[in-house]
């Protein structure tokens, strides 16, 4: 695997302006802008509640004593604490803003929106949950993350919070969650030079997908509009099938976020071997299984491959952008290298995705 | 499929087939209860995308909603909202009764009514269902997890008491974009397995999909009192 990579992603970071939100000014007369601003570089791969101890501290002398729990918020929206801030950034700044302006508060929890945070505990709770999910999509089962020691879970969870990257590379080593296309990787390394038709190792791949879509054109992010509520954006938490193979047709990322978006992309030319791929996860049983399943399936394939000539002609949805750790990566590259190299901690690679669907449409 | 080489998942394909037929069986032998609803989640999409409307109804939760629990009144205590925020911060609150003279209205010591939704989705990471829950007074209002507690069977209180983090805990539900509780279903495919193992007539006739979710609803349902109907359990149909 590609050290560099990975060295990039960890030590990335967003240079925040964080505002602290009037209604948690507790002095008069108005403090000075020094007292209610912070500026801050906060880990790519981090979580805002994590800057916590750190912004009670230089906001001290303007909160009032009771304080309830911290959230953040951009423009209105009240930011989801478990989601990792560079994919906060990628998904809300179409144009990356710096530094990034948000508002803390430190009162009003908006308790409807938000899951609860019971600080730090609560967002280790959930990078592990993660990595269990993780482990599970990857091996069929948890139990290396369940199994692990005391010892190693701090060290870990320390590593992330941190941005440690060698302890944590020492203790995920003993998770066996792999990488994905080892084969293909190794290939490469072997000839020094890319050979996109290598043999691809089968494989799930952890991923979170979050799409916004919008109905209206615009040719500069400039001017693409603002998210203003989490229901514009679709959340698809789907592992991507990397099917195996030899001498098979290199699978990209653009394969992987179409295999997501099965609604959104009608290919045109799919053949049936093809169409399977994009399917769903049900095709890996109807190799081996009964063959009752095996011949709906086949039926189920040739009834939507009529579906999409009678339909393609229509317009289908455009990506414009395709946005991992704060890159915009060609969609033409494979995607096991994007999946072990921009991968989270948790092994979880997120995707942000705008997308320009036809006619008047918003999803929800 | 065959018991002994089956992991214990389902497809999302199967979880629908499951999902029917386990609605149908709940509304054959469970009348006096509100029935399971399916809710289809197509994503909203152009017209034009139509015909993959069909496929996409595969996408969606089964859903019960507005429903009582044996256990979930909270007798002889009439609360105002005051009340209820009060009693989240207030131990062993059944033998305290907190009266607050200001708010309090006398209405002839009715039980407080919560509502319990309970939404059964699939995963796509476990390949399992998951039961997701949401609970509320009468006006609205949700319980705190602490109040559930005091709803959920004594083995499910002592669990959730011991495993705070991996249990039961508030995420996102995956289509309401909504806080709601989720129980962690982390370890359901190997119990799925033994169950079905456990079952002579299913280790012979093969997994019976259809069956799935009556099976995995006796086991969950447990954690949160609800009761599946022993007829549902005895009446496997025949798969394939």
């Amino acid at each position: 695997m590609d050290m560099e990579a990975q060295r990039y992603v960890w030590d990335g970071a967003i240079p925040l302006q964080i505002h602290l939100h009037e209604s948690d000014v507790a002095t008069l007369p108005a403090p000075p802008p020094a007292l209610v601003n912070l500026y801050i570089l906060a880990p790519r791969i981090g979580y805002l509640p994590l800057l916590a101890s750190h912004l009670k501290s230089h906001f001290s002398s303007a909160l009032p004593p009771r304080l309830d729990t911290i959230w953040f918020e951009y423009k209105g929206l009240p930011l989801k604490w478990y989601i990792p801030t560079g994919v906060l950034f990628d998904l809300l700044c179409a144009e990356p803003e710096r530094p990034w302006n948000l508002t803390v508060h430190f009162t009003g929890y908006p308790g409807n929106i938000l899951i609860p945070c019971e600080g730090e505990d609560s967002v280790k709770w959930s990078f592990i949950n993660s990595l269990k999910e993780a482990a599970y999509i990857i091996n069929g089962n948890c139990k290396n993350v369940m199994n692990m020691s005391q010892p190693d879970q701090v060290e870990l969870w320390r590593s992330v919070l941190n941005g440690n990257l060698e302890p944590y590379r020492r203790v995920s080593t003993k998770l066996k969650l792999g990488t994905v296309g080892d084969e293909y990787a190794a290939k490469l390394n072997l000839s020094g030079e890319t050979d996109f038709s290598g043999q691809v190792k089968a494989g799930r791949v952890p991923v979170r997908l979050y799409v916004w879509s919008v109905s209206e054109d615009f040719e500069d992010l400039e001017d693409a509009p603002q998210i203003d509520s989490w229901d514009k954006v679709s959340y698809i938490n789907r592992p991507v099938e990397i099917q195996g193979g030899e001498g098979g047709r290199c699978f990209t990322l653009h394969d992987a976020v179409k295999s997501l978006l099965p609604e959104y992309f009608l290919d045109k030319s799919l053949t049936n071997e093809e169409s399977l791929t994009v399917g769903d996860e049900h095709e890996q049983r109807v190799s081996s299984e009964d063959a009752s399943s095996d011949r709906k399936a086949e039926e189920e394939v040739e009834n939507s491959s009529e579906h999409i000539t009678s339909c393609y002609q229509h317009d289908d949805a455009e990506i414009k952008l395709v946005r991992i750790q704060g890159i915009q990566p060609k969609l033409e590259i494979p995607f096991s290298w994007v999946a072990n190299n921009l991968m989270n901690p948790e092994h979880f690679l997120h995707i942000c995705v705008y997308l320009k669907v036809p006619q008047a449409n918003t999803m929800s | 499929m065959d018991a002994l080489s089956w992991d214990g998942t389902l497809t999302s394909r199967d979880f629908l087939v499951s999902a029917r037929a386990f609605a149908e069986k709940w509304k054959e032998f469970n009348s006096a209860f509100p029935p399971w609803t399916w809710v289809p989640c197509p994503p909203k999409q152009p017209p034009c995308h139509l015909p993959q409307l069909q496929q996409q109804q595969q996408q969606g939760y089964l859903s019960l909603e507005k429903t009582c629990l044996p256990g979930s009144s909270k007798k002889g205590h009439v609360a105002s909202q005051e009340d209820v925020d009060e009693i989240s911060l207030t131990e062993g609150e059944e033998e305290l009764e907190p009266v607050d003279n200001a708010t309090l209205v006398e209405t002839n010591n009715s039980p407080q009514v919560c509502y319990y939704d309970f939404h059964i989705v699939y995963s796509d990471s476990y390949r399992v269902p998951v039961l997701y829950f949401h609970c509320y007074y009468i006006d609205g209002h949700p319980l705190g997890l602490d109040e559930i507690e005091k709803d959920l069977p004594a083995c499910s209180a002592k669990v959730l008491l011991e495993s705070k983090w991996t249990f039961i805990t508030q995420e996102e539900h995956p289509y309401l974009n909504r806080p709601w509780y989720k129980l962690h279903p982390c370890g359901t495919s190997e119990w799925m397995k033994l169950l079905f193992l456990g079952d002579d007539s299913l280790a012979k006739n093969g997994v019976a999909v259809e069956q799935y979710l009556v099976s995995w609803l006796s086991v969950v349902g447990q954690v949160v009192g609800i009761r599946i109907p022993f007829e549902m359990l005895n009446n496997p149909k025949s798969c394939n």
